[in-house]
């Protein structure tokens, strides 16, 4: 069961033993086995995915934050009903993960807390502000679209509880990336005014979300490993460029221009080559210098101060009804 | 294995395992877990969690009510099964004549 905590443990046995069973870990991960919470694994394998499942689930929940903004000034009730439902999932998503988190032997109550104290991460996209409406649509595009690319072979990861999680959430992300590109639709086919703001959104959206994918990969510290391991299936680079790829005539379609004017058609690797990526501005943004870093966690701190009394009433209604 | 606490403000909640059915005549397959106080709210966060695209049927079952094999045992557990053919159709032979 995806609960039960593992039962393995590496003390008391000998390196001998702990060599055969590294061994016998990377064999089943070669043949495409599924690792479970209670099979035996790595330390640093744990460790690894720890980091990168309460990371992702981090990231949902700050994740929510930029589009709640716009539920209340949302143009139509459609819009209002179809930006409520997905900023739920994202809600959803971020439980699946903690969820699928704490199989590995962490607690929930721990990571949040790991959040609270900024020890840990989430992704910087959303250190950017959702200035206009357009943003809406836009993040639903292109935010979501690359989160799609990136976590599309999450769900074959070889850890069981992450790969199931990924499944479930790729399926109701194909749901956010058609609400937004019904949003830049609609308004790219609107007024000049309308067709203005879309396109300044998309300016000022698409070098942050091509940064999405991680550093290049000659500086990405942790790919070799966790691509041995299958907790990773594709380079940050090579994502990146699928993701580039898909966009340039997603944006063609509705008539908008992508903001990089060394965008070019690469007749020989079949790929659009781009401009070079600010990495100072991603280390920036990532070290907590990013236009919304602060307000993001203040959010936090002050939901989660407000949440407090309902998790206390629950304790104690149920402390005076017991289960059966 | 990393040690499990709670902080000073927040109490455990007991971890719930779930189950839906997607469609009558079909079983209830495991979709995740969530953490609650008692069953009503498991059951509740349940709905919202998984089944907000649908479910015929939502079960919640106590995650430590669970008993499972381990996977150390597993080979030893299941080994009776992997010489016993006669359990399979293919073992058996029938005239080809005959349709059954």
């Amino acid at each position: 069961m995806e609960s039960q905590l593992h039962s393995s443990d590496s003390s008391g046995n000998s390196s001998e033993d702990e060599i055969q069973r590294e061994k016998r870990f990377e064999e089943r991960i070669h043949f495409g086995e599924r690792i479970e919470p209670k099979d035996w694994m790595p330390e640093r394998y744990r460790s690894q995915l720890i980091r990168m499942i309460s990371q992702h689930a981090h990231s949902e929940v700050i994740g929510m934050y930029p589009e709640r903004n716009w539920i209340t000034r949302a143009p139509t009730l459609r819009r209002k009903l179809g930006l409520l439902a997905k900023v739920q999932d994202e809600c959803g998503h971020g439980l699946y993960l903690y969820c699928a988190a704490e199989t590995l032997g962490v607690d929930r109550n721990d990571l949040t807390e790991k959040l609270l104290s900024g020890k840990a991460k989430y992704a910087s996209i959303f250190n950017y502000p959702t200035l206009s409406w357009a943003d809406i649509g836009v993040i639903g595009w292109l935010v979501d679209g690359a989160a799609i690319i990136n976590q599309t072979p999450l769900a074959k990861c070889s850890y069981g509880p992450y790969s199931r999680a990924m499944i479930h959430i790729c399926k109701e992300e194909s749901f956010h990336l058609k609400q937004g590109f019904e949003i830049v639709t609609t308004l790219a086919k609107g007024t000049s005014v309308q067709k203005k703001m879309v396109q300044e959104s998309v300016n000022r959206w698409w070098w942050p979300v091509l940064m999405m994918f991680g550093p290049s990969d000659k500086e990405s510290l942790n790919s070799e490993e966790l691509m041995r391991w299958r907790v990773k299936l594709h380079s940050n680079d090579s994502l990146r460029q699928r993701f580039v790829n898909g966009s340039v005539a997603q944006a063609k379609a509705v008539e908008l221009t992508l903001p990089d004017p060394e965008l070019r058609y690469n007749e020989e690797t079949g790929n659009w080559d781009f401009g070079s990526i600010d990495w100072d501005e991603f280390w920036q943004v990532v070290k907590g210098h990013g236009p919304c870093n602060r307000d993001r966690m203040d959010l936090f701190h002050k939901k989660h101060k407000e949440g407090r009394w309902v998790r206390e009433a629950a304790h104690a209604y149920a402390s005076r009804h017991p289960v059966n | 294995m990393v040690k499990v606490t709670s902080t000073e403000t927040e109490t455990h909640m007991p971890l719930w395992e779930v189950f839906s059915q997607e469609k009558t005549g079909k079983p209830h397959t495991h979709v995740g877990s969530l953490h609650a106080p008692d069953a009503t709210m498991a059951l509740q966060n349940a709905r919202d969690s998984y089944a907000r695209r649908g479910s015929t049927n939502l079960w919640v079952v106590p995650a430590e009510a669970i008993v499972a094999s381990t996977p150390e045992d597993s080979p030893m557990f299941f080994d009776s099964a992997e010489d016993k053919v006669y359990r399979h159709p293919q073992f058996y032979t029938i005239p080809r004549s005959v349709k059954l």
